[in-house]
Order: structure tokens, then sequence, then C-alpha cells
């Protein structure tokens, strides 16, 4: 008995220490009057998010340890955001803008800022103008920066790369949104990398499963994208990827991680939460649930854990 | 930039040729209302016109559920009605009245009102739906204000008398 309490106390402190940390952050008076997140609100929202992912109380101390983690001082960094829903149901300018300012007060020049995604029409549909000067943000898609010619593969993923990715940025803050998706069940930080290749749409057989862990294992991906910051102010809980404003939803949240893996674990907890108030079925019941967060955390990938007991979710 | 401009034209009229051969009953209307035909309805940008293959271009995610679904083309046009509320119009053309009936049908949840437009239709407070033979139309308004609902509805009779 003696030693199995031993053993168990040494897997349980083996356990804490490997926990992967997920923050959700919410404010659930962050929408103000027009149906928009106030400016103001999301700015303390991401301020007390980063605090608690960083331990950084001090939100310039705090961003400076993110650009520092990634190595990425006086070098470039990426915001890919997600506008592939449109208007109505893509990561909220209002956010791009406050990590950007935050990213200046930590020292990083305006003109080492990109904000891409895989168009400027998504760019667009999350609020945001094309800037293509080099002395400011700058703001545009692959479609501008165009995509490298060399095919590359892993496992069941064959990939052209934006050059956004491959040849400007050093690192890249991942920015998507939460939503249910009609073939991979949930989307969130993993399948956001849909938008860095060049044909997505050749990665959506069999539920994205395996494509979503094959595609997030190039070592591309996993060597320069690092902190997700996941816009979960609204969401589409049925319908998605598009907007279907009879299924928005308000989570009003924030959440932070860098164990994408355990980030889309907890999100697909959040979503079947809702469903279930709403009355629908589970996402396997759908058919559709999302199996390529169980395959990312698989042997082969190794992208982070999907065990509940081994994710700490910080809830503020 | 002309050759642009004269492919989207030639896409617009394609897409006219198409919705009015079933029977070749109908004169060749684009289904698109143009600005002031429909009262407050302004037409706020071109046509675009996405054969099957290229649907993930506009619903990458989405795609692949019409095209099981037997989708040949989208056509989508945005729209404002008297400036305050901005709406997009989608128009699928399906293989058959099946694929439009699977697609309307999908994720229609109990407060979804039924609507007489087409073959069927449902609305809910910024978004209507129909079929109308192979066709499928949604529309979707990104505000909601008191007279989203009507207006709407308006839309969608505009499109679907086009039909």
């Amino acid at each position: 008995m003696g030693s199995r309490n031993t053993l168990g106390l040494a897997a349980a402190l083996e356990q804490q220490a490997e926990r992967s940390k997920v923050v959700i952050a919410r404010d659930s008076a962050l929408q103000a009057a027009n149906g928009q997140p106030d400016e103001k609100r999301v700015l303390s929202l991401l301020d007390r998010a980063i605090a608690a992912h960083t331990g950084h109380t001090q939100p310039v101390e705090a961003w400076k340890s993110i650009v520092e983690r990634g190595h990425a001082r006086d070098k470039v960094i990426g915001l890919k955001t997600n506008g592939l829903g449109g208007r109505g149901i893509s990561t909220h300018a209002v956010l791009v803008f406050a990590i950007a300012e935050r990213l200046q007060q930590a020292g990083v020049k305006p003109g080492n800022i990109v904000i891409w995604d895989r168009n400027a029409r998504d760019l667009q549909a999350c609020g945001l103008t094309i800037n293509t000067d080099a002395g400011r943000i700058r703001c545009f898609g692959s479609d501008t920066a165009g995509f490298e010619d060399t095919v590359e593969t892993w496992g069941s993923s064959r990939a052209r790369f934006s050059k956004i990715l491959t040849r400007e940025c050093a690192m890249v803050i991942n920015l998507p949104i939460l939503k249910d998706h009609s073939m991979a069940g949930v989307t969130f930080a993993m399948k956001n990398m849909y938008g860095v290749v060049e044909r997505p749409q050749e990665l959506h057989a069999n539920g994205c499963n395996p494509a979503v862990a094959d595609l997030n294992a190039f070592p591309v991906i996993r060597q320069k994208f690092g902190l997700t910051i996941g816009d979960a102010m609204s969401s589409v809980y049925e319908g998605g990827p598009g907007f279907h404003p009879e299924h928005l939803w308000y989570p009003n949240a924030l959440i932070v991680g860098e164990d994408w893996v355990a980030i889309d674990q907890t999100a697909w907890g959040l979503l079947e939460r809702k469903r279930a108030e709403a009355g629908l079925p589970t996402l396997e019941a759908a058919g559709r649930p999302p199996r390529y967060i169980a395959t990312a955390a698989d042997a082969a990938h190794r992208l982070g854990t999907n065990d509940p007991k081994r994710i700490h979710v910080v809830e503020i | 930039m002309r050759v642009g401009r004269w492919m989207e034209k030639a896409a617009i009229v394609a897409l006219v040729v198409l919705t009015a051969c079933p029977g070749c009953r109908k004169a060749k209307v684009d289904p698109f209302p143009a600005t002031g035909t429909i009262a407050g309805w302004q037409k706020t940008d071109d046509t675009r016109i996405f054969e099957a293959k290229d649907l993930w271009q506009y619903i990458d995610g989405d795609a692949e559920h019409f095209v099981q679904a037997g989708v040949v083309q989208t056509a989508t046009s945005d729209y404002s009605y008297n400036g305050q509320v901005e709406a997009v119009v989608d128009i699928h053309t399906m293989g058959n009245t099946d694929g439009a009936r699977r697609i309307l049908e999908t994720g229609l949840t109990h407060d979804a009102k039924a609507v007489a437009l087409g073959d069927e239709g449902v609305q809910y407070a910024q978004s209507v739906s129909f079929r109308k033979g192979i066709y499928l139309v949604r529309i979707v308004a990104y505000e909601s204000t008191a007279d989203t609902p009507e207006a709407l509805l308006a839309l969608a009779h505009g499109v679907e008398s086009r039909l």
C-alpha cells in the first residue's frame, strides 16, 4: 500500500510536471452595444490571458518574454489570422490590433510585424486593411507573397508552404477562431494551419484525419509557430466553418497556450457543451468527431497531449 | 485588367444561361437583383462564380460538403440594405433537386421558421435559405436590426422570382 502510494505520488508529480497549460480568459461584458467586442476590454482580456500564460503580470515584460522565447528579437513576427468563414466569423481585427500594439510596446518595430492569411479577401473579412508598405505593420496574403515551388511531404500530407511562413517570419503567433467544422468537427489551433499551404482542399479527406496532424508535424510549422492566442470571443457551434448567424454563440473568451493538441482538446469540450445546451447531438453522433486531435497526440506525431489529466486548464 | 473584366462578364452570362436553361421557359435573367429593383437593397459587389472544383477558394472546409451533395457551381454577391445591413447572397446550382434538399436540411434547428419561398424555405433572424428545383439559395445578414428579417425576405423573393 505504502509503495503504491509512493508510486502514485511519483506518477502524480511526474504528470503534474508534464501537464500542458491552457488558459481560458473570459469577460462576460466583452461585447459592446454594437455587437462587436469592445476594444478596451479586449486589450484587458488579452493582458490577463497573457499574464496567466507567461507568469508576467506586466504586459510589456510578458510580451518581451514571448518574443525572446521565439528567438524573434529584431526579426519578423507573423500573426496568422483566420478569415475563411467570411465577415461575421473571422479572427477579430480588434484582437489582432491589441496584439500588434503590445508587440510594439515590447520593442518590435512596426515593419517587423506581418499580419497574414490565405489571401486579401480573408484578411478583409477580419476587418483588416491590406498594406505592403515596409515601414508600417504589413498585412497581406499568401496570394501576394506566393508559395514555395518545392512540394514537401509528411505522412499523408503534401504541401507547398506560403513564402510568408518560410521566408518572411522568424516566428508566427497563431490566431485562429473557434468554430464547428462540417468535415473536421472542430476547427481551431491546428486546423488553422490549412491556411499556410497552397491547396488546403486536398487535405479534407476522412474528416481531415490524419491530414491535420500530419500538416502540423512539418518542421517549418513546429519551429516557427509556438503560441496560440485563440479567438473564442464569438463562435459558431453548428454549420461551420462558414458564418451561420443562427448558430452564433459568444463564449467571450481567449484561449491561450503552446500545446495545440491540448488547446484543441479543450476547445472541443467547450463546443460540445454548447451543442448539448442547444439540443444538438455530439460531434461523434453527428458523424464528425475531431479524430485528428488524438492522431496529433499519438506516438507518430507527438504534437502534444489530448489526455485531460495532463492538461492544466487555467480559467480566469 | 480588361481581360479580367471580360472574363467576369462572360462568367455572369454563363450563369444566366445556366439558370435559364432548365426547360428554357424563361428569358435569360440575372438571378442577382440589381440595385434598386428590391426596395432598399443595393448590390455592392460584382458577382463571383466558382465551379465545383474551385469552390474551396470561397468556402474551404464547407466546399467538400457541397461537392458531396453534387454542387455544380456557386455564384455569390454582396448586398447592402439602406446602408445599415450588409448581406451576402449565395446561389448554389446543384446537380439535382435532392442535392439542394440535402444541403438545406442539414443543420436545421427547431427555431427555423418555414417561409413560402421556392419549393421549401426557412428563415432565422439573420438568414433566409430556400431551394427551388436544382437551386439552393442562402442569404445571410451580418447585422441584426428590426428590419432585417423582412428585408431579407424581400431580397429572397427577388432572387426566387429570377430563378
